[in-house]
């Protein structure tokens, strides 16, 4: 993934949300999910409220709500679990169109199906708005470990060629005709993924080698740049802002 | 298992959160020290190859397929220390620049999907290869039964939190019994893939693989197929017998383990200091909850002492001293 490259989930860009510096949206995306995790369920209201605000970001960062949707499929097993609940769920029973059905069953069904939602919606706008490097870069300025934000940077750097590496071994497999068809056709399969990890393992010495000879000495170099303004925090921190106080409000109102 | 956000309770997100922060702090330092100055593109190439293998789709049966978890066969190739890591680091990849997993759900997946099956799933490999001789096949039926056994430990810490931090009026005994029938059956096929790729790469790079840097070459060339066949049979086996008692728990929980509850102390009249632990909806709907948390107590004590001999495995190397 190199410079100029886009991932899946990003949405080319020029808007007041993209131009945010990435550590100020990080942290107000995990804000905002944090107010929402932190609502109280019976406030139905408050998850509108939520709704649209996460619309109205969507709106500025020209980000179109099918994206969006095709998007949320990482979250359909579980919400398709929480549809389970009202049915397996225990506990008193109501009847919802002539069907009985578990009361507090049908909140957690609510409770999860929105807040999972919201927080995923949430993710894939800083996704979309936000390029991985630069996410990177804000979990670095956030003062996440070193360590951790300089192997992501590195795993990321390195994933497309991986996972095509691998495309192309099949590939070459199935031009000779191989073609799985349970478990136990899988060892061809399984002996390319542990080639790719040979050579990925051996890819990651060349690299290190090349990183030698340029001069490394076991520390990657601070590269967090110019850390944003005040103005830039408090235009990021007005959504969170806005959200925490939602919260507080729907509590204050339980 | 990418959990959404809001799927556990906010009190877990954030007990699961800090326990991961510590765990992940502790093996940061070990895989540091392991790798040298290497860790950064190693660590990284090999976060990579994870990330990649979770893509890779294999058929199980009838146009059904699956994939690769990982956590197991990271941890057995890579050191349980700079295994979990690299999972660590998948996971949150996942979470922040490709939104599958809840950000606000970090702290319980990276428990349930990095260090559970990293730390736990090397004492199982560990203890495997203790009981079978020195040589290339033990490592390989190790690696299946240890991955195997991964898939399922994890269900089961995640029904454990699940006891703390339901968010839904579905009871313990219900979600561990779901949890653990069906993480066997993906168990199985993690095992037989894992068996596999370790397969392959002692073939080609027995150097590259931590958990048989302790046989020589001509001990790994001990790769006779039958212990293969033998473990797929014994996995096969165990994982039924779980299977059947995972079921056996899920129902409404035999006699015997009424005493069992009586011996781990937490019986009807005794567990009453521990309810405000346990979330109401994980105990209120049980038949009989002093079965239910003797189970989740016994099978986190479980747990706990694998994970942690993992992590005491990597510092012991850390300091020198060979086992």
């Amino acid at each position: 993934m190199g410079a100029g490259h886009a991932h899946a989930l990003y949405v080319h860009g020029h808007t007041a949300i993209h131009r945010l510096p990435p550590e100020t949206k990080v942290a107000s995306a995990l804000a905002f999910i944090v107010a929402v995790a932190i609502t109280p369920r019976e406030a139905i209201w408050a998850f509108g409220l939520y709704a649209m605000m996460l619309i109205t970001v969507a709106r500025i960062a020209r980000v179109d709500g099918r994206f969006v949707a095709a998007r949320l499929v990482t979250i359909l097993p579980f919400v398709l679990f929480a549809f389970l609940i009202p049915f397996i769920g225990g506990g008193e029973r109501v009847e919802i169109m002539g069907v009985a059905v578990s009361r507090s069953g049908v909140w957690a069904m609510w409770n999860i199906v929105a807040k999972a939602t919201l927080g995923a919606t949430s993710s894939i706008l800083l996704a979309a708005s936000t390029e991985v490097p630069e996410i990177l870069r804000g979990m670095q300025r956030l003062r996440v470990p070193t360590l951790i934000t300089a192997v992501a940077t590195f795993m990321i750097r390195y994933l497309e060629l991986t996972a095509e590496e691998f495309t192309r071994m099949r590939t070459a497999m199935v031009a000779r005709g191989y073609n799985p068809r349970w478990l136990g056709d899988n060892r061809p399969l399984a002996s390319s993924a542990g080639t790719l990890f040979i050579r990925s393992y051996e890819r990651g010495e060349r690299v290190h080698a090349a990183m030698l000879a340029r001069g490394f000495t076991g520390e990657m170099p601070d590269l967090s740049g110019e850390r944003a303004s005040r103005g830039q925090w408090l235009a990021a921190a007005s959504i969170p802002g806005i959200a925490l106080f939602i919260a507080a409000l729907a509590w204050w109102t339980r | 298992m990418h959990a959404p956000d809001g799927f556990l309770s906010a009190g877990t997100a954030l007990a699961t959160g800090a326990l991961s922060a510590g765990t992940v702090g502790v093996a940061l330092r070990q895989s540091k020290a392991r790798l040298r100055d290497k860790h950064i593109p190693l660590a990284g190439l090999a976060a990579a190859f994870v990330f990649a293998a979770q893509m890779i789709n294999f058929p199980v049966v009838a146009g059904t397929t699956g994939h690769l978890v990982g956590g197991a066969l990271a941890a057995i190739v890579l050191g349980p220390a700079v295994g979990a890591v690299v999972v660590t680091i998948v996971v949150i990849i996942q979470a922040l620049a490709f939104a599958d997993g809840g950000i606000t759900a970090l702290g319980y997946n990276i428990l349930n999907m990095a260090i559970v099956p990293a730390f736990g799933g090397f004492a199982v490999f560990r203890l495997i290869r203790r009981l079978l001789p020195a040589g290339g096949g033990s490592v390989i039926a190790a690696t299946g039964l240890a991955a195997g056994a991964s898939v399922v430990m994890a269900a089961a810490a995640f029904s454990i939190e699940w006891l703390f931090g339901a968010t839904a009026p579905i009871a313990f005994d219900t979600v561990f019994g779901a949890m653990v029938s069906v993480h066997v059956l993906i168990g199985v096929g993690e095992a037989v893939i894992s068996a596999m790729v370790i397969a392959a790469v002692l073939k080609a790079r027995p150097d590259l693989v931590y958990g048989a840097r302790d046989l020589r070459a001509s001990q790994l060339a001990e790769t006779r197929p039958s212990p293969i066949r033998v473990f797929l049979i014994a996995g096969l086996l165990i994982t039924l017998f779980v299977a059947a008692i995972a079921s056996q728990f899920a129902a409404d929980g035999p006699d015997g383990l009424e005493s069992v509850a009586r011996a781990v102390g937490i019986a009807q009249g005794e567990r009453a200091w521990l309810e405000p632990l346990f979330a109401d909806y994980a105990t209120a709907g049980i038949s009989n909850a002093g079965v239910s948390l003797a189970v989740a107590g016994s099978v986190g004590v479980v747990i706990t002492i694998l994970v942690t001999a993992g992590l005491l495995h990597g510092v012991r190397r850390r300091g020198g001293i060979e086992i």
